[in-house]
């Protein structure tokens, strides 16, 4: 076991192992202050990036944060590893892996180069050199990876934003939910799912919701791909009992207790992979799972203690979700960052930092990586810091992001963003929605030849019908 | 047919906002004013602490007897946000009756809103009383202030409770200022996971889930409890049979 030691000044720090000094290392936030892990004060902080810049990454596979004889993600990051990859970087320190990076976003081939290390780095390795870059940093790099994904849609694309729409109601009310469909519709949103988060848990509830949205889609011919995000195990139920599921949905987590917290294994969500994919419900690509994560998740289910009962940060907790991400090559996954609550990320600074470094991290891992730009009402934040992580995101090349009618979700509470803010990032960037999409919207004639979503009277559009029956 | 008429008709079926103006591509002015001064009250519905005193004497005058008051071992409403580990934990329980055997607990927590608690508790709890009574004896109702759910566990199990509902105030949102939760947990004890619950959100009549509604999902949710020996994802909500699933797409009108 490794003892990590540096001086500042007069000032010298100790780190008793390498889950301290990854926590210590981490840039602010409430969640590792109330996990009673993060840097006493700003100089340790600094002290302990200084210091965590000179481990090989070498360490990571022998001193493992989280025990792998009891977690099972811990196996699977390590079954993972690609060690001939890992030839290309195995000679790097953290610090030295960020210049890498850093250098490598330069060149002509830089995408290539960053998806040949993709299985050679492990998530802990990841979280690590995120530790040490700026915003910008996780920006830049973030950017020059390429990662699609497809189902009925291509979304990743080069030049390409692409939307959830999310028509929740607080009892399901198929009308509301319609309502609320038609107007993301119109502003040029769904691109990457119609997903509904249900009210209920209840399977008919779920089913119902499906066949809504699924009528839809084959009424109009959209190009999409419809969700209705309930536990793995009912979508697996309605799956034999026939119900038209295209993706199946599961929030997962970086520990095997915060798994068990939500309820699933790893086995339970390889189960639903393959069962959502024998559906063939896909056109254009396969990729069949939709999977939420976030920072604080896992100190939430109390899973968070690493080796030695240490608390591990809940940064590295979060990318070690990736792993378990990854084995499913999801078509969707998104952090939803400023969901989780002002415990685990206080302000817009948290948040958007946080953002980042989720972004940042998926993309390496080789995920094809969206976020829910949002904040709930006890968080110290509002729209200027969700326009700040959608334009760094915009920036980043962001998969997708999630959108809700006027930024307000009526079922869940709290503020995401807008179908407007989608229009104002793919006008500030030159991006479009995904291709099959953006050919339909242009079909309907809600898009301009250039790429703006016209201002059509929803009355006479094609898609009046489904202001009907309200 | 107007661009306002035709929303109109629609704004009838949700509180989302649909149907917004536009200056160029963003949100015209009106839309951008009237969710800040929504945010703000949001913001303020937060930090309001629940009015106990108002509570007490509905749940009296409905005759639903007086509640037994817990409070969790947060200070105030700052520390409330946070720290969830203290909001978890009661402060107290030594005034509580010990292991009554009752079939069903109810805690009535403020979570984060305690206008929800004074909003819709007292009228969910009279509907909760009369659909599972006489077949099902209650514990003595306990209110929890300051309260996560799981402090429900705490008190579920000193109570000695075999299935515990705790009633929570839900975050405010922008367009709802005070909606409840209700999540059960079978055999309540301290350490149960979030996967051993149920939850049934968005109780606020008249435009979330209406109180007699959300007390005939707890009943089915109870008897699947009770025939499961356990509460969580295993226990799903049957109170509408799954027997139309493989049906054709549902009416809209």
């Amino acid at each position: 076991m490794t003892v990590f030691r540096q001086t500042l000044g007069p000032t010298t720090y100790t780190f008793g192992h390498l889950v301290d000094l990854m926590a210590k290392a981490s840039p602010r936030r409430s969640g590792d202050e109330l996990a009673g892990c993060a840097a006493e004060t700003d100089a340790e902080r600094a002290a302990a990036q200084w210091a965590l810049a000179d481990v090989p990454l070498d360490l990571f596979l022998t001193e493992l944060l989280v025990p792998a004889e009891t977690d099972d993600v811990t196996r699977l990051v390590l079954e993972q590893h690609d060690a001939a990859a890992y030839r290309q970087i195995s000679h790097l320190t953290v610090g030295g892996l960020r210049d890498w990076l850093l250098d490598t976003v330069t060149r002509d081939d830089a995408a290539e180069r960053l998806a040949g290390i993709r299985w050679a780095l492990t998530p802990e390795m990841v979280a690590a050199v995120s530790k040490l870059m700026r915003n910008q940093d996780l920006v830049t790099v973030a950017r020059a990876v390429q990662v699609t994904t497809a189902f009925r849609t291509t979304v990743g694309l080069p030049g390409r934003l692409s939307t959830r729409l999310q028509p929740n109601h607080p009892t399901d009310d198929p009308r509301g939910i319609t309502a609320a469909t038609l107007d993301g519709l119109l502003l040029g949103a769904g691109d990457a799912v119609i997903g509904i988060n249900p009210a209920t848990d209840s399977p008919q509830a779920v089913s119902d919701l499906l066949h809504l949205l699924d009528d839809v889609r084959q009424r109009y011919e959209i190009p999409t791909q419809s969700c209705v995000l309930t536990h793995v195990t009912t979508s697996i139920g309605l799956i034999e009992a026939g119900a038209p599921v295209d993706l199946v949905f599961q929030s997962i987590a970086g520990t095997q207790g915060a798994n068990e917290g939500f309820g699933v294994t790893l086995e339970l969500l390889r189960e639903a992979n393959e069962a959502a994919r024998s559906l063939r419900r896909g056109t254009v690509g396969d990729n069949v799972m939709y999977l939420e994560t976030g920072q604080g998740s896992v100190l939430s289910a109390d899973a968070h203690l690493g080796t030695e009962g240490r608390p591990v940060d809940q940064q590295t907790l979060e990318a070690r979700a990736y792993a378990v991400a990854r084995d499913l090559d999801p078509f969707l996954i998104n952090t939803v960052v400023g969901f989780i609550g002002p415990e685990y990320l206080y302000d817009g600074k948290q948040v958007v930092r946080a953002g980042l470094e989720d972004h940042f991290c998926a993309k390496l891992l080789g995920l094809q990586m969206g976020a829910d730009v949002c904040y709930t009402n006890h968080t110290e934040a509002d729209q200027d810091d969700m326009d700040v992580l959608l334009t760094l995101l915009a920036a980043a090349r962001v998969g997708f992001v999630i959108c809700v009618p006027g930024a307000d979700d009526v079922m869940l509470g709290y503020q995401s963003l807008g179908f407007h803010d989608a229009l104002y990032a793919r006008d500030l960037f030159g991006t479009r929605p995904a291709p099959e999409f953006e050919e339909w919207l242009t079909r309907c004639g809600l898009m301009s030849e250039s790429g703006r979503v016209l201002p059509v009277d929803p009355s006479t559009s094609v898609l009046r019908t489904l202001g009907a029956g309200a | 047919m107007s661009d306002d008429d035709f929303w109109a008709a629609l704004r009838r079926t949700t509180q989302s906002r649909i149907g917004l103006g536009r200056a160029g591509d963003t949100m015209a002015l009106g839309d951008v004013l009237a969710f800040r001064a929504a945010h703000a009250q949001a913001r303020d519905a937060v930090h309001v602490p629940v009015d106990i005193d108002a509570l007490v004497a509905d749940l009296e005058s409905r005759g639903l007897g007086t509640p037994l008051l817990v409070a969790s071992r947060v200070g105030d409403r700052g520390e409330y946000l946070r720290r969830p580990d203290l909001g978890r934990q009661p402060r107290e329980l030594d005034h509580l009756p010990r292991d009554t055997g009752a079939d069903i607990g109810i805690v009535l927590a403020d979570g984060l809103s305690g206008q929800a608690l004074t909003d819709h508790a007292p009228a969910l709890v009279a509907a909760l009383v009369e659909r599972l009574t006489p077949r099902y004896s209650l514990a003595p109702l306990v209110v929890a202030t300051n309260a996560r759910v799981a402090l429900g566990d705490h008190v579920g199990a000193h109570l000695g409770v075999e299935t515990l509902l705790v009633l929570v105030g839900e975050r405010p949102g922008l367009s709802v200022p005070s909606s409840l939760g209700i999540y059960l947990t079978h055999h309540p004890r301290p350490g149960r996971r979030d996967s051993e619950r149920n939850c049934i959100s968005n109780v606020h009549p008249p435009d979330g889930l209406d109180h007699d509604h959300a007390a005939r999902i707890v009943d089915a949710l109870v008897a699947g409890a009770r025939e499961l020996g356990e509460s969580g994802v295993r226990l799903k909500d049957t109170s509408r049979s799954l027997d139309a699933a493989a049906d054709g797409p549902v009416a809209l009108s």
